[in-house]
């Protein structure tokens, strides 16, 4: 077990995509219970904001590995 | 993989991704590539070659697949005046990454090409110069740039900040992020699996009564992140091809 301070920076940088994305599927939920019949479109946008928020932690992820 | 106890346990890292070449210089990701342009290619041919009026099995699958990216990918983000000129394209994108995606999870081939970011950079490149192609179709060259740089309905003084700002990330960064996505996710993923397979074997074969009973648990977190992986590869198709469908669709869009 070794490492560096790349895979803390990591970690802490993991925090930030998992709290917006637990959001947006929270506001996925709410929005589907209210209004089941607009449950596509919402889908489609949900992924959207969950993938643009995932982006964030991925870039880390290539950049801790690499440097 | 046989570890003796007295070995340390070597986590496997970015080495992983460094296979010997098979002949040659031909590695197995190339062969993969290749295999799934054979297959996408092979399956489509195979389930359109009948079109009958009453689907068969293969071709009701196809044309799910198929309706599924007309409609609900394309239709909706480019919108119903242009969208059929890209289809084809969004269509063989979306085949070409769930089939290189998928191969992660098949026994004996077990390497999803897309964790080499080589592979994924020209596709990106490619989507890239689709959707830049087509706003500069419908707009003209400066009027392409006009639109994607220039948002209307902003004060003159806030446009020498805003101008280089929409630059960066409607033209400059959208290849990065889209390469990135797809590369992280798949490199994540299949180091995951690789971590708790050879994890697990080594708990189990290390003497030890307890830590095998916790190589056991290691070896069942491996599948259920299997079934993760399953669940992520097919977003990441899914989100790869929506997002160069919504670029497209942003680039031809009427100015308002």
């Amino acid at each position: 077990m070794d490492g560096n301070l790349n895979l803390i920076g990591l970690g802490l940088s993991a925090i930030g995509p998992g709290v917006a994305i637990g959001l947006i599927f929270a506001a996925l939920i709410s929005g589907i219970a209210r209004q089941p019949e607009a449950a596509n479109v919402l889908f489609g946008r949900a992924i959207l904001g969950f993938v643009l928020a995932e982006a964030l932690f991925i870039i880390t992820l290539a950049i801790a590995f690499v440097l | 993989m046989s570890v003796t106890a007295a070995e340390e346990f070597i986590a496997p890292g970015p080495g992983l991704f460094e296979l010997p070449p098979i002949v040659w210089e031909i590695t197995k990701p190339m062969v993969l590539l290749t295999l799934s342009a054979v297959i996408v290619i092979g399956v489509m041919h195979l389930a359109s070659r009948q079109a009958a009026v009453v689907p068969g099995r293969l071709q009701f699958a196809g044309e799910q697949a198929y309706d599924f990216v007309r409609n609900s990918i394309a239709r909706d983000n480019i919108g119903a005046d242009h969208y059929m000129k890209f289809v084809p394209y969004l269509f063989g994108l979306f085949m070409f990454i769930i089939i290189n995606n998928y191969y992660g999870i098949v026994p004996l081939l077990q390497f999803p090409t897309f964790s080499r970011i080589g592979y994924i950079i020209p596709m990106a490149l490619v989507s890239w110069l689709v959707f830049i192609g087509a706003g500069m179709w419908r707009h003209g060259a400066l009027g392409y740039f006009k639109h994607a740089t220039v948002p209307s309905g902003v004060p003159p003084w806030i446009l020498v900040l805003l101008v280089p700002l929409e630059f960066l990330s409607n033209i400059v960064v959208r290849p990065f992020t889209l390469t990135l996505r797809l590369f992280g996710n798949m490199f994540a993923g299949h180091l995951l699996l690789a971590l708790f397979a050879t994890g697990g074997a080594y708990l189990l074969t290390s003497g030890n009564v307890l830590y095998a009973a916790t190589g056991v648990l290691a070896f069942v977190m491996g599948v259920l992140v299997g079934f993760l992986e399953i669940i992520v590869m097919f977003l990441q198709a899914y989100v790869f091809t929506l997002l160069s469908a919504m670029y497209i669709g942003e680039a031809i869009a009427e100015d308002h």
